[in-house]
């Protein structure tokens, strides 16, 4: 038995017996809500200042490191200063999809980040098509940013978002094939029951070549998915200034810039969870604490997700036709092929089990 | 275009006007591109200038000679040393001045200089332009040193009025050798690291191979000079074919591609950073001693009649034309600045491609804008 499950039975057992069942129902909702709230918010903050001390270590710079310690609050203070500054806009713009796109982008990816199993308990949402889920609601930010760009009122930012819906709507294909390669090892599409799986092995292991290929194409396509370099033409800065976030300004802005990060985090935790065994610790060695799974879990997100600041802060970008090119003729063949192969690994099953 | 044909007629797809600039991240300055796109492809660009314009030839005509050489920084700034060095040499060579060696030797030292401070920084931006944001650090810690040099010796970074008719202002700082011999030693070692980051790398190879090609003759008719030119494989280094200071003195290969493309543009510019750094070897172990400058008059006065010099800048051939009437100021004077003519090849190369090609073929002209806009 855990502590954490024993302090959210207790609030549960508490909230139950002071109000009726549905009022309590939606207060439990509301709180748990509260606390996605406030890990997405932690979260993007914190990933803000990780990608600026790993780019300025890249950089021979030193990076953000005045505000607190080692400038640890130097994000607050940022999101401090756009909260207070003002919403600017272009005069003929779309004023209501232009005040909505930031929400799009913002409320798919905080939805997201619900079904993520952080640790076997700390799940909000736990649901029996957990990927088919992620991979639908994901999809659902391009549209925040295909209507920010249209009803910006402004070219670049247009064109910006016509990148995106090209761009985005061609990596899905990568992504859900190449999770759907794994899902054949698993045979479900829970996720808390795709951890329970590997406990035989991680998946990376147990699929061996085959999902070593699915999980590189994968982290392309994820790089890809969240518009980072080397995929980053849709806020291409040396072309098109900002792209589709070109037009705006304080905390709509950093709507769009929290959820590229949440993005890449829940690119990362996925990852983490098909291939890399969630939760689980290497080898087992702290299995008997389970809070302890939340420390790994985490730790193998930031790891991927350092992988993602190395590509973006090494590589040049691709052009459009590239960028199209390695989606339709490379990878998602490469993905087909791949997936039969897994098929086969299974069938005559040859997967790796420890 | 064969796309539009295979087009139903009826999505009927219609070219689009953007304006790239004055001020863009891309355009290095206040340079405005009138942009016709149909789509992603590039259909016209219409360079706009004036948004920097100074007059300085202008100027020129009101100033003496020796006010002549401060204008000039302000055009070509990266490589300001250079230019000084233009008006310097137009004006000793019509009062039949003799410069001390010392002299040479120091102005090639600091000109090859200026041009390797001139290419980490286009290297940098390069990389900045194809979406690589770490060169440019990479870029500028290099040119730093240079800076730092610069800075040393005459007191300024990057205007550097150091030259002035007939000689130096000032002569070199004792810690000037060996500084730039640590330099040398530094940079050896950098210029396989940008290699490494940046040239070897297969999205850059792809976004600069075959894209924007320029040939030879097209090269030649639009008055392209420098690396841009030698990319296209026109052989047409001024320090080769008319050498000035001390670059007769010293031995370098001229660094030409015959590909024509960005790339071509790209690896003669790397090229040249070894070539320049070889010409600072060769000379950094002998400077001769003597006069740093020779004796003018107060008021200069050139004779009557028509004087012209041309020197190698970071950017191609830079020439000063002066028309003199015999008082302390030109009657008038003209600037052929390198990249006037290489901007006027930009539609030339970059139609029919995608914006993003036009950002990189753009960064391998390395046009600096109040270069252009005198």
């Amino acid at each position: 038995m855990n502590i954490s499950l024993n302090i959210t039975k207790s609030i549960h057992e508490w909230l139950f017996s002071i109000m009726p069942e549905g009022v309590a129902n939606i207060v439990e909702m509301a709180l748990i809500g509260l606390l996605y709230l406030a890990i997405f918010a932690i979260l993007g903050l914190f990933l803000v200042l990780l990608e600026r001390r790993v780019a300025a270590w890249f950089q021979l710079r030193i990076g953000p490191n005045r505000v607190g310690f080692q400038g640890v609050l130097q994000t607050m203070a940022d999101a401090l200063k756009l909260l207070s500054k003002e919403l600017t806009g272009t005069v003929k713009a779309d004023k209501f999809l232009y005040n909505l796109a930031p929400y799009f982008v913002i409320i798919s990816s905080l939805m997201a980040l619900a079904v993520i199993p952080f640790t076997k308990e700390f799940q909000a949402f736990d649901i029996n098509i957990g990927i088919f889920f992620l991979i639908g609601v994901s999809s659902i930010g391009v549209i925040g940013i295909l209507l920010g760009g249209w009803a910006s009122n402004n070219k670049f930012a247009l064109i910006g978002a016509m990148r995106s819906g090209v761009q985005t709507i061609s990596y899905e294909m990568s992504i859900g094939l190449s999770l759907l390669t794994m899902i054949l090892i698993t045979g479900s599409l829970q996720l808390s029951e795709i951890v329970e799986v590997q406990k035989s092995g991680w998946l990376i292991v147990q699929g061996h070549i085959p999902a070593i290929i699915a999980f590189m194409i994968y982290m392309i396509a994820g790089t890809a998915e969240t518009n980072r370099a080397p995929f980053d033409l849709v806020e291409a800065e040396s072309e098109l200034g900002a792209g589709f976030h070109t037009e705006y300004s304080g905390m709509k802005f950093a709507y769009f810039f929290l959820a590229e990060f949440i993005n890449m985090f829940l690119i990362a935790a996925i990852a983490t969870t098909i291939f890399f065994g969630g939760w689980l610790s290497p080898f087992g060695i702290t299995e008997s604490i389970p809070w302890l799974g939340v420390f790994w879990f985490l730790g193998k997100a930031l790891i991927l997700i350092f992988l993602m600041m190395w590509f973006r802060w090494t590589f040049p970008r691709l052009r459009i036709d590239q960028l199209l090119t390695l989606e339709w003729k490379y990878l998602l063949p490469i993905n087909l092929v791949n997936i039969v192969i897994m098929a086969l690994i299974v069938w005559l099953n040859l997967t790796i089990k420890i | 275009m064969e796309q539009k044909t295979t087009i139903d007629k009826s999505f009927k797809t219609e070219p689009y006007q953007i304006n790239m600039g004055p001020q863009h991240p891309a355009t290095h300055g206040v340079l405005r591109l009138v942009l016709t796109i149909d789509g992603e492809i590039i259909e016209k660009v219409e360079p706009d200038l004036g948004y920097i314009h100074r007059s300085i030839e202008k100027m020129c005509e009101r100033d003496s000679y020796q006010q002549i050489v401060h204008l000039t920084d302000r055009m070509d700034y990266l490589s300001s040393n250079i230019n000084n060095e233009a008006v310097c040499l137009a004006v000793e060579n019509a009062l039949e001045l003799e410069i001390p060696d010392r002299v040479k030797v120091i102005r090639t030292i600091i000109g090859e200089l200026t041009r390797i401070a001139s290419h980490c920084l286009w290297w940098g931006v390069m990389g900045m332009d194809v979406g690589a944001l770490t060169t440019y650090f990479y870029g500028f810690r290099d040119r730093e040193m240079i800076n730092d040099i610069f800075e040393e010796t005459c007191g300024a970074r990057l205007t550097m009025n150091y030259n002035v008719p007939g000689g130096l202002m000032f002569d070199i700082h004792p810690n000037f050798v060996k500084r730039v011999k640590e330099f040398i030693t530094h940079f050896k070692t950098k210029i396989p690291e940008y290699n490494r980051l940046l040239t070897g790398n297969v999205i850059f190879q792809k976004r600069m191979k075959g894209v924007g090609i320029l040939t030879k003759e097209d090269a030649i008719s639009f008055g392209a000079s420098g690396p841009v030119a030698r990319g296209s494989g026109y052989s047409c280094d001024v320090r080769k074919y008319h050498p000035y200071s001390a670059l007769d003195k010293v031995t370098f290969k001229e660094a030409l591609k015959t590909e024509g493309d960005s790339l071509a543009r790209y690896e003669v510019r790397i090229q040249e950073l070894w070539e320049s750094l070889s010409i600072v070897e060769q000379l950094i172990d002998n400077i001769p001693e003597g006069e740093y400058r020779v004796a003018t008059k107060a008021v200069i006065k050139l004779p009557k009649g028509e004087f012209y010099q041309k020197v190698e800048t970071a950017r191609g051939e830079f020439g000063v034309y002066i028309i003199s009437t015999g008082t302390k100021s030109p009657y008038r004077l003209k600037f052929r600045s390198p990249g006037f003519s290489n901007l006027s090849l930009l539609n030339h190369i970059a139609v029919g491609g995608k914006i993003g090609d036009l950002v990189a073929t753009m960064a391998t002209l390395d046009l600096v804008i109040p270069d252009i806009d005198r």
